[in-house]
């Protein structure tokens, strides 16, 4: 029911129940917020909301305040804004004063605030609360004393993801935001998947950089130094570099990247179509056994950690196949090296990733051998634009050029990879062909697209109805995988993503608050799939030819050793 | 539990309609009631206080001594007069007599008192007074006990039955009247009616914000749900409030009967005493009373055969001051972190486990079953136009007599403090009453003609809150109580909201600073501090502007109503660097003797910053400009040259 | 450890409104709240243990190491407060070395700075392990402690 409200002394309609933020927003006029979360309910802890109704004494925070009518609402007051800025300069007050050296300088809701409520002196003084950095995880770095305490790490951790790592401890000014016990990070049960760093107002919470390595591994002439990149990453970068939103940057970046000084290009795409094509051939030997169904997915290394923590029982029904970004770091390492004569201790390999657990992934034990590791650094689609500008690269001279052979071809599968049910959509086209023989008509299946949280189709395949779900966001993966553990949902393959929508949403992308922008990167990916001509992992003629020289043939012996990898349980404070 | 008399009771006293009068039920009421006695008996004030003080120890020697006489004496357990610096309060009733109490009895001179009593004497310098009693023979020259001043100036509505009656007994409860008025109001009244009565009565809450109680409950009531709840605010975390607590260990079951008159009035079939954990006592006075009344059939299913359900949960606090706040102790109970949310939704519409929840203060549910006994009418008569009824204090601090103590609403300040709690101790100079705990203000000398109810206490800047009064004398330094609860505020604060969180904290160091001297101050770190200063206002305007909740509002209160009231005192600290109190420690100047300094050099050697000059054997000297007021060197001289001002 | 389990075994409903009591059984029984504890009824609730940790930090009552021999408590009511117990508190913490929360070295003495025990009349209060102390001035708190001292020569 719409009413008629008058804010700063001008009519606006709102709905009657719906807060005043809301309104306000829909009618154009903006509110300073901090501990407000899309898609989550207020909680109205931070008062930088706050505005002045008439009647009421104090001021009202707008966030979880419901319309009344009638309603008269000063929102920049001289009482407001002398409010707002002294809440902003309360929270300086107990900030570190070192936004020159702190990782979010120019990109932090804090410092966006002080110049929006035009701090210009220090009128409160006192102790700052003084806490060590926990860099104990290979992920990401926690920086407490840089915390203002809103609140969204612990919200999406707890209500997005279902993982809980972190909660409020303490009370009054001695609260804090600590895992369990507070032990360290890597004590904890954080899967690394970077949600919390993607919602952090300041530089409380970030990725482990590498910076330091990789220009001395840059440096160095007699070590060869390879970067390859995540389908997601061409689609990423533009808005940062200046570019038009959703632009498919995958020329300019092999560009950029030879520019930077690294060897050789690679694109972990090619990765990913042996990934489809190993997984397809597992589903398929699965369901003619009829046994150890459903196959769960194995790309996603924070839902890997997850499964380890809190649902080992599942250990066996889990896909052994290495993720993509794992499985070009081996081949990288073991053929490449070989067929190059080069010795593997030699070769640097630098993945980059929209995601902060494939930190973790790539120092697990089992990607290491003889104490090389497959992978040895791992940038996120962030540092990549900061080495972009370390480097002094142009983006706007450059040429598009293409990635190096033996690594450069990918089917459009591969990119759809980057959105959630875009590695089913592909494991099916590949799994339809080993039924068949033929492609799946049609051969897009736009049920399986877009972010919804959960999605299920059967596709008749050869006669047999094969069931496949896909879901992102691990509370949501635990709805399905209690479902699946009663007996109630009937799956053949599961694809599970820890992060909401895809890795297109991973720990790792650009700080981008504008949903447009999200939506033509996910419109970028998909027009791939409509422009090429390759689109289906098995007719990959470089994946092909890998496997005709020497992997031989799914699942084979040196499939196995080289793109096959195994789990166990983890014992962490849950 | 006596079953004859249970028998009695439920046929005779616990009925819809008026009491049967017959012989056998009127002397059974009258025995209960202790009108007469068969043999003599001993009451022994039995609270935390008295507990704490030794109250077990003498019944031991109580015991003692009537079983070395063989003597036959009934010992029970009371609660608290209100009386607490008289404790140890005992009560002797030997037949024929009235009943006589007796003031600071312990281990030393409870057989004297015996003895005494037993012969027929009195032990005058113990007596504190005897009760009027219409059939027993008054002691000769003994005051009565209404006729003190302590009691003559209060008004006990609530409180009138602590400390006489026994705690552990829900017979005597009912023949006094107890359960009475409950029985009547679920079988003649329907739940909307019982809210039209308080709702007239004009009843607020007593927990602080002072919302008419009928109001709130009429808002429950007409939320429709499967389910709703009551809450009993016990949780009292206020430094210096002993009220619910005093009240709790002495008549539970009048909570009992107040909580359960108001969960049927809200049709709710489930309600909770939210008590801290740490009023061990209290929580066992009221789960047995809970267990008495459900063998009575008062509480549990189809109560007295009305069909009306009702269970009373005890759940107790963690410790945490902000759970007090309606919205922080539904969290509490949920099982969750103390953090207020958010007003809308208000509890009365969406509350524990999102069921619609009225949260009452004991205070208020106790008035309850007297409103609805005495009528709406008789209630409006007590107390100003706009507060009805009567407040509980505990006043303590400086005064002669701390403990409870219960008055009309409109009674003057200066009334409590120098009629009834007796004055100031030891001849000192009244500085100041704090009214209201860390949510509350500071008034001087010239509020003491106040009266005391919601609007005048709010238009003087302190609040009534859960009422608890600390008495200042001339050795107390304001801003040190108000460091003390600001203190207290940013422990206790949930640090959910920025201005709380931070807020209190810098008003805290702030506070901190005026009343310190520091080891180097530059002139920067003065600048800072008088910046600092010049914030406190601004900071408290903030908080009551911004705070999510209460505590945050209110945690401005102390200082901004000391800064209106009691500035003097704050400039004398800031500029001249001074406490006149002497109670600032660092702030405490010290001067040399110099005709008892010997020249030891002892202080000098121990003095941090130097500031002690003088050579051996001669007369030494402390320069001012770098002493920090630490009070070592006080500390040290064994010739008591040092002065300390 | 058995005793957790048979107080987890009072409260055979699994909801969430059982935590703060069974802590509290918890508190009670050990004196302290262990990780273990913490495990065990993270488990038995469902509920992931950092909440359980957050809550139990939130509330005064509980405490993460055990008590010393010794514990004392001393009252920072409002009443003790005004009638100069910080002179109390000073010497306690100067005679054994250790602040609020804390415990001696050799775990004899540990200290808790209480809120209001509702003595008001007789304060300053104190008190060690179940035995309390009205009207202390800081020559009594110095025999108090002495005598305590002396027990564990």
């Amino acid at each position: 029911m719409s009413v008629n409200i008058e804010v700063n002394n001008k009519t606006i309609q709102a709905k009657k129940g719906e807060t005043i933020l809301e309104a306000l927003n829909r009618n154009g006029i903006k509110v300073p917020t901090l501990c407000r979360m899309e898609g989550l309910s207020p909680t109205g802890a931070c008062r930088l909301c706050v505005v002045e109704v008439e009647g009421k004494s104090g001021l009202t925070p707008s966030c979880s305040y419901p319309i009344e009518h009638p309603m008269k609402i000063w929102t920049h007051s001289p009482r407001v804004i002398s409010a707002r800025k002294m809440l902003v300069e309360l929270l300086l007050s107990n900030h570190p004063d070192d936004c020159l050296y702190c990782i979010r300088n120019g990109d932090c809701e804090l410092q966006n605030l002080a110049v929006e409520l035009n701090v210009r002196e220090r009128r409160i003084s006192g102790e700052k609360t003084k806490i060590n950095l926990d860099q104990s995880s290979p992920g990401m770095v926690r920086d407490p004393s840089k915390c203002i305490l809103c609140g969204r790490c612990v919200r999406v951790c707890d209500e997005v993801q279902d993982v809980s790592t972190f909660d409020f401890i303490n009370r009054g000014n001695s609260t804090l935001i600590a895992t369990s016990m507070s032990k360290d990070l890597n004590f904890s049960n954080c899967i690394n998947c970077g949600q919390c760093i993607m919602v952090c107002p300041t530089g409380a919470l970030h990725e482990k950089t590498s910076f330091d390595i990789i220009q001395e591994m840059l440096n160095n002439k007699d070590i060869k130094v390879i970067a390859h990149y995540s389908s997601s990453v061409p689609v990423s970068l533009a808005k940062a570099l200046g570019l038009k939103p959703g632009k498919d940057v995958n020329g300019l970046l092999n560009a950029a990247l030879k520019g930077i000084g690294f060897d050789k290009v690679f694109d972990s795409a090619f990765g990913a179509d042996i990934a489809i094509y190993e997984q397809a051939a597992e589903l398929a030997d699965r369901i003619k056994n009829e046994e150890n169904l459903p196959v769960l997915s194995s790309c996603c290394p924070g839902w890997i950690k997850y499964m380890e923590q809190l649902h080992p029982d599942m250990i066996d029904l889990v896909s052994t196949t290495k993720s993509p970004q794992q499985i070009l770091g081996t081949l990288i390492k073991g053929y490449y090296a070989e067929k190059e004569q080069i010795s593997p201790e030699k070769i640097f390999t630098i993945s980059i990733t929209p995601c902060t657990a494939k930190k973790f992934e790539a120092q697990r034990e089992e990607m290491t051998h003889k104490g090389v590791s497959d992978i040895d650094q791992v940038i996120t689609t962030r540092e990549l634009i900061k080495l972009i500008h370390l480097y002094g690269i142009d983006i706007h001279s450059l040429n598009d050029e293409f990635s190096d052979e033996p690594f450069n071809t990918r089917s459009s599968a591969s990119k759809l990879v980057s959105v959630s049910g875009g590695m089913t959509e592909a494991v099916a086209r590949t799994l339809n062909y080993f039924f068949t023989g033929k492609e799946l008509s049609p051969i897009q299946v736009p049920k399986l697209r877009g972010i919804k949280n959960i999605k299920e189709i059967v596709l008749k395949m050869d006669k047999k109805n094969i069931n496949f779900v896909v879901v992102s966001g691990l509370k949501n993966a635990n709805k399905i995988l209690a479902e699946i553990r009663e007996g109630k949902i009937k799956a053949d393959f599961v694809e599970i993503m820890a992060c909401p929508g895809g890795c297109i949403n991973g720990g790792g992308q650009p700080f981008c608050n504008d949903e447009k922008v999200q939506k033509t990167m996910i419109k970028a990916i998909y027009s791939t799939d409509d422009k090429e001509a390759i689109k289906v992992a098995h007719k990959n003629p470089g994946v092909l030819k890998l496997y005709n020289d020497f992997l031989k043939e799914p699942l084979s012996r040196v499939s196995n050793k080289n793109l096959h990898t195994g789990y166990k349980e983890r014992e962490v404070l849950l | 539990m006596n079953n004859i008399v249970k028998e009695i009771l439920l046929k005779n006293v616990l009925i819809p309609t008026k009491i049967n009068v017959d012989k056998k039920v009127l002397e059974t009421l009258q025995l209960l009631k202790r009108e007469k006695v068969i043999h003599p008996v001993i009451t022994i004030s039995s609270n935390t206080p008295s507990k704490i003080a030794g109250i077990d120890e003498v019944r031991k020697q109580i015991e003692d001594y009537i079983n070395e006489r063989n003597l036959n004496v009934t010992i029970l357990e009371v609660g608290s007069l209100g009386l607490s610096s008289l404790e140890l309060i005992i009560s002797v009733q030997l037949p024929g007599k009235t009943r006589l109490f007796f003031k600071q009895v312990n281990s030393e001179n409870i057989i004297l008192i015996l003895d005494g009593i037993f012969n027929n004497f009195i032990q005058e310098e113990y007596v504190l007074g005897q009760l009027k009693n219409k059939i027993q023979e008054p002691w000769a020259q003994v005051p009565f006990l209404d006729e003190i001043a302590y009691f003559n100036f209060q008004q006990r509505l609530i409180l009138n039955q602590c400390g006489f009656i026994d705690v552990n007994s829900i017979d005597e409860y009912i023949a006094f009247g107890g359960y009475q008025t409950f029985v009547k109001t679920i079988n003649q009244n329907t739940p909307g009616e019982v809210c039209d009565i308080v709702e007239e009565s004009l009843l607020r809450g007593r927990g602080g914000e002072g919302y008419s109680t009928g109001k709130k409950w009429k808002i429950a009531s007409s939320t429709v749900s499967p389910q709703k709840y009551l809450i009993c605010n016990a949780g009292e975390s206020d430094p210096g409030a002993f009220m619910e607590r005093l009240l709790m260990e002495s008549d539970p079951h009048n909570v009992i009967e107040g909580i359960a008159i108001a969960a049927y009035a809200i049709s709710a079939q489930k309600a909770f005493i939210y008590i801290e954990s740490d009023y061990e006592l209290a929580i066992q006075r009221i789960r047995n009373a809970i267990d008495q009344a459900t063998a009575y059939g008062l509480l549990g299913h189809d109560i007295m055969g009305t069909g009306y359900n009702l269970e009373i949960i005890i759940k107790q606090g963690a410790g945490a001051y902000v759970c007090g706040e309606e919205t922080a102790l539904i969290k509490n109970i949920e099982g969750k972190r103390g953090k207020p949310h958010s007003k809308p939704p208000y509890p009365a519409t969406k509350g524990l486990f999102g069921q619609p929840t009225v949260v009452n203060n004991v205070e208020t549910l106790v008035n309850v079953p007297v409103i609805l006994d005495k009528g709406a009418e008789w209630f409006k008569s007590i107390g100003t136009e706009d507060s009805k009824g009567t407040k509980v204090f505990s006043i303590s601090g400086k005064v002669e007599y701390t403990g409870l103590v219960e008055v009309e609403m409109g009674t003057k300040i200066r009334d409590v403090i120098f009629r009834i709690a007796g004055g100031i101790r030891n001849n000192k100079r009244f500085k100041a009453v704090h009214i209201g705990g860390p949510s509350g203000g500071c008034l001087t000398e010239d509020h003491l003609d106040t009266l005391i109810d919601f609007e005048s206490i709010m238009l003087v800047g302190a609040s009534l809150g859960a009422a608890s009064l600390v008495v200042l004398d001339e050795d107390n330094c304001i801003l040190d109580t108000v460091k003390y609860f600001m203190d207290y505020l940013q422990k206790e604060s949930c640090g959910i909201c920025i201005p709380c969180r931070e807020g209190t904290r810098r008003m805290a160091e702030i506070l901190e600073n005026i009343s310190k001297r520091p080891k180097d101050e530059n002139g920067y770190a003065t600048l800072q501090r008088f910046k600092g200063v010049m914030q406190l206002e601004t900071l408290a305007e903030v908080l009551k502007d911004t705070s999510m909740c209460g505590l945050g509002r209110k945690a401005a209160n102390p200082v901004l109503s000391t800064l209106k009231w009691f500035r003097d005192e704050y400039e004398e600290h800031i500029f001249e660097r001074n406490c006149s109190a002497g109670v600032c420690q660092e702030l405490r100047t010290f001067e040399i003797d110099v005709d008892a300094c010997t020249g030891c050099t002892l202080c000098a050697k121990k003095c941090p910053t130097g500031a002690i000059f003088g050579t051996p054997k001669n007369v030494h000297f402390i320069v001012q400009d770098k002493c920090i007021g630490c009070g070592i060197c006080f500390e040290t001289c064994k010739f008591s040259a040092i002065i300390s001002k | 450890m058995q005793e957790i389990e048979k107080i987890l075994d009072q409260y055979p409903f699994v909801q969430r409104d059982n935590l703060i009591p069974i802590l509290q059984d918890i508190q009670n029984t050990f004196g302290y709240i262990s990780e273990e504890a913490i495990v065990k009824v993270g488990s038995y609730l469902k509920m992931p243990t950092s909440k359980i940790y957050g809550l139990a930090t939130f509330y005064n009552q509980f405490r993460f190491s055990p008590k010393g021999k010794y514990h004392i408590k001393i009252c920072n009511g409002t009443s003790c407060h005004v009638n100069a117990n910080n002179l109390i508190i000073s010497e306690v913490e100067k005679i054994l070395g250790i602040k609020n929360g804390e415990n001696t070295k050799d775990n004899h003495f540990s200290l808790e700075i209480t809120s209001c025990m509702g003595v008001c009349g007789m304060g300053p209060v104190m008190a060690v392990n179940d035995k309390y102390y009205t009207l202390i001035t800081v020559q009594k708190v110095k025999d108090i402690i002495s005598n305590y001292q002396q027990m564990e020569v």
